[in-house]
């Protein structure tokens, strides 16, 4: 498969690597494409998106009916599988793991859809930027109830929540800051949008209320005066707690499995080192998240960090999508795999759990969920018809992939990423091989892909 | 010491409140002023309390749960909780499944007890949980248990239509699937998971066959849950510990329609459950604990309430001694946790040893780190 490769910068298994980490999968052909420039500047592409073309989103909203959620999720499932700006779309997706918010209580679609616009335009700029616009954003006002937070009567979820979950983290902050930092955002609130009958959605616009703004004296985090929302959020982009939090989460997402958010205080990062270069960078370059994410992908920590994360449902839903090649272009049938799943297997998109956001790594795999994971991937490969599929198949039957055993495991996990395997899956792939040599080249060949997909290693990103 | 009746080996359902019940409004202080003070808009008129005593009452939506109530079969445990109580639902939640409020700990408390049960591991079905995602509770190194997400379209590799191929790769995902020694934490939970699968899933399989019931469930998460642990229980599998989780309770805005709401769907499908369960001659030895994870704060806050402390929780059964246990939290302002939160009047490691020791007949010493005070909330005829 990878005879194409003539002369080799990079290697084939790190950008597959890279491109499931900071994106959602790649073909075997972009790899070949790729492996001829330096792993930093393909790192660098991906820091920088360049206007995409093709993804078409008024026909594809207008197929749909409109800003309703499953066309939602189904536009962004496309661009998953096929826009060029991978990390942006990624980005996407981790802000609103860590800013979880939930479509279940806010109902306003468009508020929630704006919302991940919104992470997708600005997930990779300063982070003062982005907790400016979160705290502004009419979904999150809803979703953590600061349209109640009254002038007289604070309410102490928003408060709370960006201090313990957004940015700082338990331990790094005092529930005297929780209820200042509550009141310095009394009055931040969005003006009511028309009704959705008979008008249809209109995004709701974030409003300050003076009257309703509490302009005593506020004392928070050793900072005292008549503190606002935006000096609580100046306050917090400058605490170093907060520079290693958003490192750590960024390093969770993308690097390695770390231990559930509300033990961070307790438990030490699994790499130290790594987290203290990205909260230096974090602090000199002023929370500049494009920088601090280039110091991640260019780490050896990155690098060798292979098959340290378990993957996500739709991490896993858009890799095998995009790895049978379905959908490159846009038809029906797309936001099923978005509303359900997905769903099925613990992930339902503008639906976290709760504002803690899914619990990742190990807790994605419980029987229920590996016995969905297993069944989908199974059913992707289904008899090797979809485009993806046939071109592995008909690619591995016509070479001598398959001469023996060995080099029949070895092309198809090439193939399939290139993916890497334990030694005891490997020897139960081989015995399958093995087995079946007299049988017909095409059925092994689907055969042998059922098998790997369902294996516990393909679990992992 | 196990107290039911019938010989059949006790059985445990932890139904989990996720967000945080409002156990002032679940079961309202009627006659407190105190109590109409700091409720001016999150509060339960007197005139609409289902009243239990001169002094406290039902919320009317909780109305199935009144009725259970008067036949004894409901124990109130007021005013449970923890010293320094987290407000973190996250924090507090991990609190309640490992029964640890100060150090993180990775073992759930029925983990544990599930290993108590079952030491080698031999039925995979000891404990199993219905919902999305396994809870902490359930979980520790090593613990078999059994997860399922929905029990009506159980099963593996069920795309692959013809039989030999579905045969085949049945097998090989078997070697897959093989616990080995040498495979790091998550993997050799990988495996282990998928072994568990293969050992659990014909027998769940034949269990939606088996079931019959004149019982209509309601059409909500919860009664599903509800229905999911009678049919399985029923079909006598062996479990000894069930779990099944109702989310939404975390009411900061908007807290009257919605808290009513839940109380209507929670209350209505435990009564259910128990009716399917007495149907089927299954009940006696079946009791339910339903918990949250802290109460709400005393004061609202115009539309909801925020995080508090002071909760309470309920166990349910035809075994249970009715009645209110513990005492329900002070209302007098000089006893409040950090000046705003009810306090709490009993340990919930005292409920946890209570529920393992006298219902399940389980040492709870290392399961909750220590002795507590228990209550005596079953019959002992």
């Amino acid at each position: 498969m990878s005879t194409k490769a003539v002369e080799s910068k990079t290697d084939p298994a790190l950008l597959a690597h890279l491109y499931r980490r900071a994106g959602f999968g790649v073909t075997r052909d972009q790899i070949d494409q790729l492996t001829k420039q330096d792993y930093a500047e393909t790192v660098e592409f991906l820091l920088n998106p360049t206007p995409e073309t093709g993804i078409p989103d008024d026909e594809i909203t207008r197929y749909m009916g409109g800003e309703a959620q499953h066309a939602y999720l189904a536009i962004w499932l496309y661009r998953m599988l096929n826009s060029r700006n991978q990390l942006q779309e990624k980005m996407a997706l981790f802000w609103h793991g860590v800013f979880a918010t939930g479509l279940i209580k806010n109902e306003h679609i468009l508020s929630g859809t704006n919302q991940i616009e919104m992470f997708r335009r600005n997930g990779m700029s300063d982070i003062r930027s982005i907790f400016m616009d979160l705290a502004k954003d009419p979904a999150m006002i809803f979703w953590l109830d600061n349209n109640e937070n009254h002038l007289g009567e604070p309410n102490e979820n928003w408060g709370r929540e960006l201090l313990e979950l957004f940015s700082l983290g338990v331990g790094n902050y005092s529930e005297i800051d929780i209820k200042h930092a509550s009141r310095a955002f009394t009055g931040w609130t969005f003006a009511q949008s028309p009704p959705l009958y008979p008008h249809g959605y209109y995004p709701a616009d974030f409003l300050f209320d003076a009257d309703d703004h509490d302009n005593g004296e506020k004392e928070f985090l050793g900072h005292k005066g008549n503190l606002d929302g935006g000096d609580i959020i100046d306050i917090i982009v400058k605490e170093p707690a907060c520079a290693a939090f958003i490192s750590r989460h960024l390093y969770n997402f993308f690097v390695a499995d770390e231990p559930q958010v509300p033990t961070w205080n307790d438990l030490p990062p699994l790499d130290p080192e790594l987290i203290d270069a990205m909260s230096k960078k974090f602090l000199d370059s002023g929370g500049e998240i494009k920088d601090v994410l280039r110091v991640m992908f260019n780490s050896d920590s990155f690098k060798n960090a292979r098959s340290k994360k378990v993957k996500s449902p739709i991490e896993l839903v858009a890799g095998i999508l995009m790895l049978a090649g379905e959908y490159t272009d846009y038809r029906p049938g797309l936001a099923e795999y978005v509303q359900t799943t997905t769903f099925n297997m613990g992930q339902l998109l503008l639906n976290p759990p709760t504002v803690e956001g899914w619990h990742t790594g190990k807790e994605w795999i419980d029987g229920g969920n590996l016995t969905e994971r297993v069944n989908f991937t199974v059913e992707q490969i289904g008899d090797g018809l979809s485009p993806g599929i046939k071109q592995i198949i008909d690619q591995l039957v016509e070479g001598d992939s398959l001469s023996t055993p060995e080099s029949f495991v070895a092309s198809t996990l090439d193939a399939l990423g290139p993916i890497d395997v334990e030694e005891s899956t490997r020897e139960a792939l081989i015995q399958f091989a093995s087995n079946t040599e007299s049988d017909e080249a095409r059925s092994r060949v689907v055969r042998m892909l059922r098998l790997m997909v369902s294996t516990p290693d393909f679990q992992y990103a | 010491m196990t107290v039911n009746g019938n010989g059949k080996a006790p059985v445990l359902v932890v139904l989990q409140m996720t967000g945080g019940n409002d156990f002032m409004n679940t079961l309202v202080p009627y006659t407190s002023g105190i109590y109409y003070d700091n409720r001016r808009t999150v509060r339960i008129d007197e005139e609409r309390v289902i009243k239990i005593n001169d002094e406290l009452g039902f919320h009317p939506a909780a109305a199935p749960l009144k009725e259970m109530y008067d036949k004894g079969d409901v124990a109130i445990i007021q005013g449970i909780g923890y010293e320094n109580s987290n407000r973190s639902h996250f924090r507090a939640m991990d609190i309640m499944h490992t029964a640890e409020p100060l150090t993180i700990s990775t073992e759930g408390w029925l983990a544990k007890a599930i290993r108590d049960i079952d030491p080698d591991g031999k039925n995979v079905l000891t404990g199993v949980s219905f919902g999305r995602g396994l809870p902490r509770a359930m979980a520790a190194a090593g613990v078999r248990v059994t997860s399922v997400g929905d029990l009506d379209t159980y099963g593996l590799m069920t795309s692959v239509e013809i039989e030999a191929d579905r045969a085949e790769a049945m097998d090989i995902f078997k070697r897959f699937y093989t616990p080995a020694i040498g495979s790091g934490a998550t993997m050799s939970y990988l495996k282990q998971t998928g072994d568990d699968v293969l050992t659990g899933i014909d027998r769940l399989q034949e269990v939606p066959g088996q079931y019959e019931s004149t019982v209509e469930y309601e059409d909500n998460p919860i009664a599903k849950g509800l229905r999911d642990v009678a049919r399985t229980h029923i079909a006598g599998l062996g479990t000894r510990i069930f779990y099944v989780q109702h989310g939404g309770y975390d009411h900061h805005a908007i807290e009257m329609p919605a808290h009513e709401n839940l109380l209507s769907e929670l209350s209505g499908a435990l009564r259910d459950f128990m009716d399917d369960l007495r149907e089927h001659d299954a009940a006696e030895e079946v009791i339910v604990y339903a918990f949250t994870e802290f109460g709400r704060r005393v004061q609202d806050n115009g539309s909801g309430t925020d995080h508090g402390s002071g909760g309470g929780a309920f166990i349910i059964g035809d075994r249970v001694e009715g009645g209110l246990y513990a005492e329900y939290p002070s209302l007098d302002p000089k006893t409040y946790a950090n000046g705003e939160d009810l306090s709490h009047t009993f340990d919930f490691r005292g409920v946890y040893a209570t529920l393992l020791e006298q219902w399940m007949s389980i040492d709870s010493v290392d399961i909750v780190h220590g002795k507590y005070e228990q209550l005596q909330p079953f019959k002992t005829a």
